[in-house]
């Protein structure tokens, strides 16, 4: 039995809805057992050693651990950042427990872990985006990661994976092509950072109701065949590829469902797509759609 | 005097921070420093009304569903279709919130609160050949311990039999509550944060595909409700009973109701809905619920004093960090001046006090069973019990649910947005009681306010210096060791705090540190 490669995983809650680990719990092929407890490839296990939700432990004795994997495992481990990061006031709206009596901010936090990760997955709209946190008039000041990566210059490599929430395929396949090929290669991802395995196509590419649309046959409430597009739907400024893998076990989608794409991927979600379920231009619509 | 703070609380939704003062080995003083920040509801200023159904889901990306509802609820008012939605709509409605709400309970027992009592190290020396639990050896003997420990060591007390079924069914779990997340999908379109519930009803209609695959999802994990969970928390009520005495809490109960049953009547509170509204206390007498009496109290949050005191139709927001002696950045919800604990423990409760047959077989069968009293549910193993027992009632009631669904009728009626209008949504969400409120004015939203479950559990002291239902329940406990204070977390998990997305803050002088929700 040759020696397993234990792969590190920290995964820091900021000013989000929990909705990201949530979803991620929803995996399924494989899923959170096979992630976490297996092998998740042959000889490669990820080592989830922080998750607020998950963990079994409380109080200090899990801050103890952030400390000793970004000191022990510098460069070895992932850090996952879920939610967006508020900077209004040093931060202070944000503050995961406390170090010598004084609290640790969110913003110190990220810009300590990802310092010396190995690489930053940035997983949902908020943290990708700034996400429903940094709608107008943005309360807390909440920035995404990338954004704070950039201002502080941290030369950490990050992936962005949107989504309010993301779907678990997206999160999973990402991390299994950091697995099986490495660090994310530039070319693999867009002008966004986002994966282009899953982010290349915009929703209403792939439409199961794109032939209504182009016979111009709308649907006038919810409820009626026809596309949705006088309803509000957002799929054609979307980029995802939410018709094709589909949702929750391949059940369902949003469109399929019989509502709009309230483009929850959208770099622009949540102010350029509020008010949702108002139509949009078709002048805005991206040139190649 | 010794003091304990446990920063951050983990395994509940969100982020929590609770300190207690120790006396003679007794909690003599407790603080949740749960903090509500709603900047959600200022960013819900201005926009369109319809925008909240989407937005205020994300106040919580655990329990986003009666968020959804709550909205819709309030909306339909708002808009006067609340006695118009067709029966379909409201069916369907029912079934995304009941799927949600069994995944949900299922999690909450598995995985937040079971490993307070289960030991997974343990299977290091399993023998046999349940796949799960030799996958889980072989994880343990790989030498990485994590996401298991660090953890509290000392008071693990299963046999190991039970022991290994339990941690075996904390891995089927994960695959039934993940069934019940597909089957909000169903009828939703995605979860979390569904798009299928609207104002006007739906926007899915039933065929009989999905039908079918919701109905077989349900039976799946119906089954797995009576034949696995509700035993589990038997049996891990019967070897942990001193549960039974500890963490009792304010001992008066108040639900909101859920599941409406018919569609016309306008007063939420009056309508007949599967698990009614209404209050009860330890002397389980019924007494209806008249909801102008919630007041919000102030004095020990970070508001100005002169907004204490108000109905959460005329709520304001007046922030003040440097106020003394203030802890916490949530109000406190009474009822009629006094504290309320809410959640499965209320709608059971009150529900047996109302006289319902159902769930009085159901409690009554199962507590001679374990061998305890009624008055024993007030406690943390009687929150756990009540969530196991509703649960397998409404996994029941849900297949006549989804088989009275009539293909081909509407699901959803259209409607106008008034220039200005009121309204209010009142149902209970998986924890509890939930307000939604709201103010249109020129056709936009000039006032939205939500109350959520944990703000009435997790609340701090009131003007009369009343403690929270969750203070109450930790204060005269007993730590046996203060280093592994099982007590607490227990007590708390019970509760099933949800204060997802709750963020620390500090004020300006960096000295006062709580917990508030950032969403
Ligand atoms: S507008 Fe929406 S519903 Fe219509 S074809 Fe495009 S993505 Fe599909
Ligand atoms: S279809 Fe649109 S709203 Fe639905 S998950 Fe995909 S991007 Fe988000």
């Amino acid at each position: 039995m040759g020696e397993v490669l234990e792969v590190p995983a920290i995964w820091i809650q900021a000013a989000g809805c929990t909705g990201c680990s949530i979803s991620i719990l929803n995996a399924d092929y494989p899923n959170i057992k096979n992630l976490l407890i297996d092998e998740v490839l042959p000889k490669k296990h990820i080592n989830l050693r922080f998750h607020p939700n998950i963990m079994a432990g409380q109080g200090e004795a899990i801050l103890e651990v952030l400390k000793e994997t970004s000191t022990e495992k510098k460069g070895k481990y992932l850090l996952i950042i879920e939610g967006a990061v508020p900077t209004k006031d040093n931060g202070i709206y944000g503050v995961i427990g406390e170090r010598e009596g004084k609290p640790i901010t969110m913003l110190e936090w990220i810009r300590e872990l990802s310092a010396s990760a190995m690489a930053v997955a940035a997983l949902g709209s908020c943290a990708t985006f700034g996400g429903i946190p940094k709608a107008r008039p943005n309360p807390t000041g909440c920035k995404s990661v990338g954004e704070i990566l950039e201002e502080y210059g941290i030369k950490t490599p990050y992936v962005n994976i949107p989504g309010c929430p993301p779907h678990p395929d997206w999160f999973v396949g990402t991390l299994a092509s950091i697995l099986l090929m490495g660090l994310p290669r530039e070319e693999d991802l867009d002008e966004l950072r986002r994966p282009k395995l899953f982010f290349s196509q915009t929703i209403h590419e792939n439409c199961p109701r794109r032939a209504y649309y182009d016979e111009r046959k709308f649907a006038k409430k919810f409820g009626e065949p026809g596309c949705l597009y006088e309803l509000g739907c957002r799929g054609p400024v979307t980029y995802s590829d939410c018709p094709v893998r589909m949702w929750n076990g391949r059940v369902n989608w949003c469109v399929g469902s019989g509502a709009t794409c309230i483009g929850c991927c959208s770099e622009g979600f949540l102010d350029e797509i509020s008010p949702i379920y108002v139509k949009l231009e078709e002048a805005e619509f991206p040139k190649e759609v | 005097m010794g003091r304990i703070v446990i920063d951050p609380l983990t395994r509940i939704e969100g982020h929590l921070k609770i300190e207690v003062e120790i006396e003679g080995g007794t909690v003599v003083q407790a603080n949740s420093s749960g903090m509500l920040f709603r900047g959600l509801e200022i960013i819900l200023k201005g926009r369109d009304p319809r925008d909240a159904q989407t937005i205020t889901q994300r106040v919580c990306g655990v329990c986003p569903t009666p968020h959804a509802m709550a909205a819709a609820l309030n909306l339909d008012s708002a808009f006067g279709i609340d006695d118009k939605i067709p029966d379909n709509g409201r069916i369907i409605r029912n079934l995304i919130l009941g799927a949600s709400e069994l995944s949900d309970h299922v999690l909450h027992f598995y995985h937040l609160s079971s490993l307070d009592y289960v030991d997974v190290t343990k299977i290091k020396s399993y023998e046999g050949k349940d796949p799960f639990l030799t996958s889980i050896k072989n994880f343990i003997n790989r030498g990485e311990l994590s996401p298991f420990v660090p953890r509290y060591e000392g008071d693990y007390r299963l046999p190991d039999k039970l022991n290994e079924a339990l941690v075996s069914h904390y891995i089927e779990a994960l695959n039934i509550r993940r069934k019940g997340q597909e089957m909000v999908a169903i009828f939703g379109g995605k979860m979390p944060h569904n798009v299928g519930i609207l104002p006007g009803g739906v926007a899915s209609i039933p065929t009989p595909d999905n039908i079918s695959s919701f109905l077989w999802r349900l039976k799946e994990i119906k089954g797995f409700i009576e034949n696995v969970y509700l035993p589990d928390v038997i049996a891990l009520a019967k070897v942990y009973s001193d549960y039974f005495e500890i963490g009792k809490g304010c001992g008066r109960l108040l639900s909101f109701g859920v599941y409406d049953l018919e569609g016309k009547e306008k007063d939420l509170t009056k309508r007949k809905r599967f698990y009614s509204s209404g209050r009860t206390d330890t002397s389980m007498t019924y007494s209806e619920i008249d909801p102008s009496k919630i007041a919000e109290y102030v004095k020990y949050s970070f508001y100005e004093d002169s907004s204490t005191a108000r109905h959460p139709k005329d709520g304001i927001t007046a922030p003040k960090p440097e106020k003394a002696g203030a802890y916490s950045w949530l109000k406190s919800p009474r009822y009629d001046g006094m504290v309320y604990e809410v959640g499965p423990l209320a709608r059971i409760m009150v529900n047996y006090a109302k006289g319902n047959e159902k769930v009085r077989k159901l409690v009554d069968s199962t507590l001679s069973e374990i061998g305890v009293k009624l008055e024993n549910m007030f406690s943390t193993m009687g929150r756990h019990l009540a969530r196991a027992l509703e649960t397998k009632l409404l996994s029941e009631v849900m297949e006549d649910w989804v088989l009275s669904l009539k293909i081909g009728e509407p699901c959803y009626v259209p409607y106008e947005i008034p220039e200005e209008s009121e309204g209010i949504g009142l149902l209970e969400a998986a924890r509890g009681a939930l307000c939604h409120a709201i103010r249109i004015k020129e056709g936009k939203i000039e006032n939205y306010q939500v109350i959520t479950p944990s703000t009435w559990n997790v609340s701090p002291k009131d003007d009369k210096d009343q403690p929270g239902a969750l203070e109450q329940a930790l204060i005269g406990t007993k730590i046996k060791d203060e280093k592994n204070p099982f007590e607490i977390v227990r007590i708390v998990r019970s509760f099933d705090p949800c204060l997802a997305c709750s963020i620390h803050l500090i004020d300006a002088r960096g000295k006062e540190r709580t917990a508030f929700r950032i969403t």
